[in-house]
């Protein structure tokens, strides 16, 4: 599948911001003053709303977005507009409140935080529910996102900690480092078992010609690439995968890690981590685009 | 609205006899031709004379081998959408743009609230759907819509462009629904197949599969004795019996 740029932006940076906010709405980030709140306020909604407006930048008519609010009866996409809309709302009168030094009931936090996790859940099963392309039809992709987001997004809670010379504890540092390697965990197990996941069918239930034998495609449709080979039958990155893959665990995984041991407390190291896990989540997720096989290629001869 | 329908009654669709398809190519071209002036914004083609042609099209036409040795076959295959039953393109859709007809099954996209995210193409197992390069709406196959309801055109054009150009009868258009109706019978008749079962999508448009090549594990026909006549007449029967009594 062609790598969209907007969508590979969208999904990692509102995924951080998602991330970011579970954990300050269940008061892991103790914010004392108006000025912190309105900071990282401001900071949290910027990052899932500028990952929300990139995500319209690949669509054919932008201004109709709205409409993809509609559907949500039937289409993951849908649902997951109308929960960013909810969650960045809910949030948004979270800080109002925190602003004003108010005081938001427990049960408010945990219904927002419920919110914003099925949000990255209806991002992931915007692929995980299509059974064209096997390798994101898999129970495992949903996780990958959910622990990404709250790998994420507690790094991110530690060096906005640091930031703002906030006491960082031992546990937290640890926590954050235990959530880091899981989520790399579980995308090392998806990476396994869906990302290497055969195609369901071939080119003979395709066109139904198995019973004379082997099937070869003798001539293609038409002369030139067209859109379906252009957006479905990316292949570039399978070629570099395996050192992609070294890039994206290094980035995301291993220096956020090894700064979490070495220099939990400094703001400056802490950033460098949160931005290092950014940059790998860019190309975890490119991966993921770039190494998805659509079933239609079957047609145009793909074998697995 | 992208929920689907209750299934129709009526099921209208393609019945497409890969047995008879020549690969001709003329249903490609009316099909362009047709919705490039018909329903919705016309089909667009990018950069049409330039390096890197490209353009939307509804309906395009394989070729695959299939079998080896003496039975192997060159088969033409056309694919347009199948408008599916459980059709997995409607219900992605975020905005209602994509829809199933509920009173006849056809898969239809409404342009004017379609807003290009490309989601239903991804969900398409068959790439039955095209983004058109200068609107940035997504195009399908509208069974013809436009033709087959249309008092406007004689009788015998209100079925779909394809179907109408094919010269050699390949593709046939009518109401799967009704298990008397031509289309139906001609499916129970010839096995008539899905294509991809696997993908649950259950196609409306059947294909008849290519006839088993009579007698398959005889030896092909010889040529050379259809030409020649076993018993010689007149003057080379005088030659051949005279030969024959000379020894
Ligand atoms: S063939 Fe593709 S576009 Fe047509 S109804 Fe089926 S899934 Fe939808
Ligand atoms: S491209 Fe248009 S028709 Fe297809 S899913 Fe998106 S909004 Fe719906
Ligand atoms: S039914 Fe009409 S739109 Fe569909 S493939 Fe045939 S000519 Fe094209």
């Amino acid at each position: 599948m062609r790598p969209a740029w907007s969508i590979i932006f969208f999904t990692t940076i509102s995924g951080l911001g998602l991330g970011l906010a579970g954990w300050i709405v269940i008061g892991l980030l103790p914010l004392m003053t108006p000025a912190s709140v309105m900071g990282v306020g401001i900071a949290t909604l910027a990052l899932i709303g500028v990952g929300l407006i990139s995500s319209t930048f690949h669509l054919g008519h932008p201004e109709r977005a709205w409409r993809a609010l509609s559907q949500w009866r039937s289409s993951w996409l849908s649902r997951e507009g109308v929960l960013a809309v909810i969650v960045m709302a809910g949030l948004a009168g979270w800080f109002a409140v925190a602003y004003r030094g108010g005081y938001v009931p427990f049960w408010a936090n945990l219904v927002l935080l419920g919110l914003i996790y099925v949000t990255v859940y209806a991002t992931s099963m915007i692929y995980a529910s299509l059974k064209t392309v096997a390798r994101w039809h898999h129970p495992l992709t949903p996780v990958c996102y959910l622990m990404f987001a709250a790998a994420g997004g507690l790094l991110a809670v530690l060096a906005v900690l640091a930031i703002l010379r906030l006491p960082i504890t031992a546990a937290l540092a640890q926590a954050a480092i235990v959530l880091m390697l899981s989520a790399w965990g579980v995308k090392l197990a998806w990476w396994r078992v869906a990302g290497m996941a055969p195609q369901a069918g071939s080119i003979e239930s395709a066109t139904g010609l198995g019973a004379l034998g082997a099937v070869r495609p003798l001539m293609p449709p038409h002369t030139e690439e067209n859109y379906l080979q252009h957006e479905m039958g990316f292949v570039v990155a399978r070629k570099h995968a395996d050192k992609l893959r070294m890039i994206a665990l290094l980035l995301g995984g291993a220096i956020p890690v090894l700064i979490l041991v070495l220099a939990p407390a400094s703001a400056g190291a802490l950033a460098v981590a949160v931005l290092a896990h950014v940059a790998g989540m860019f190309v975890e997720r490119w991966l993921f685009f770039a190494e998805a096989k659509h079933v239609v290629t079957l047609y145009y001869g793909e074998t697995a | 609205m992208t929920m689907l329908p209750e299934p129709s009654a009526i099921k209208l669709g393609l019945v497409i006899d890969l047995d008879i398809c020549v690969g001709c190519q003329a249903c490609v071209v009316n099909c362009k031709e047709w919705n490039t002036a018909g329903y919705g914004a016309p089909l667009a083609d990018s950069d049409a004379y330039g390096e890197a042609p490209s353009g939307a099209w509804l309906n395009r036409v394989h070729a695959y081998e299939a079998g080896d040795g003496g039975d192997s076959r060159t088969v033409h295959f056309p694919k347009s959408c199948l408008h599916c039953e459980e059709a997995p393109c409607v219900t992605v859709c975020p905005t209602g743009a994509s829809f199933k007809r509920a009173e006849d099954g056809i898969v239809l996209v409404n342009e004017d609230w379609c807003i290009g995210c490309g989601l239903c193409a991804w969900s398409c197992p068959y790439g039955a759907r095209e983004l058109d390069p200068a609107e940035g709406v997504m195009k399908k196959c509208t069974l013809c819509v436009d033709r087959i309801y249309n008092d406007n055109l004689p009788e015998e054009d209100r079925v779909p462009a394809c179907v109408r150009t094919c010269p050699t009868n390949a593709r046939h258009f009518g109401d799967l629904g009704d298990p008397n109706s031509e289309v139906s019978l001609m499916v129970a008749a010839r096995d008539g197949i899905d294509l991809m079962p696997e993908q649950g999508t259950k196609p409306v448009n059947k294909y008849l599969p290519p006839r088993p090549r009579r007698a398959a594990d005889e030896a092909p026909v010889s040529l050379v004795a259809m030409a020649e006549a076993d018993t010689p007449k007149g003057f080379w029967k005088w030659v051949d019996s005279t030969l024959d009594r000379l020894g």
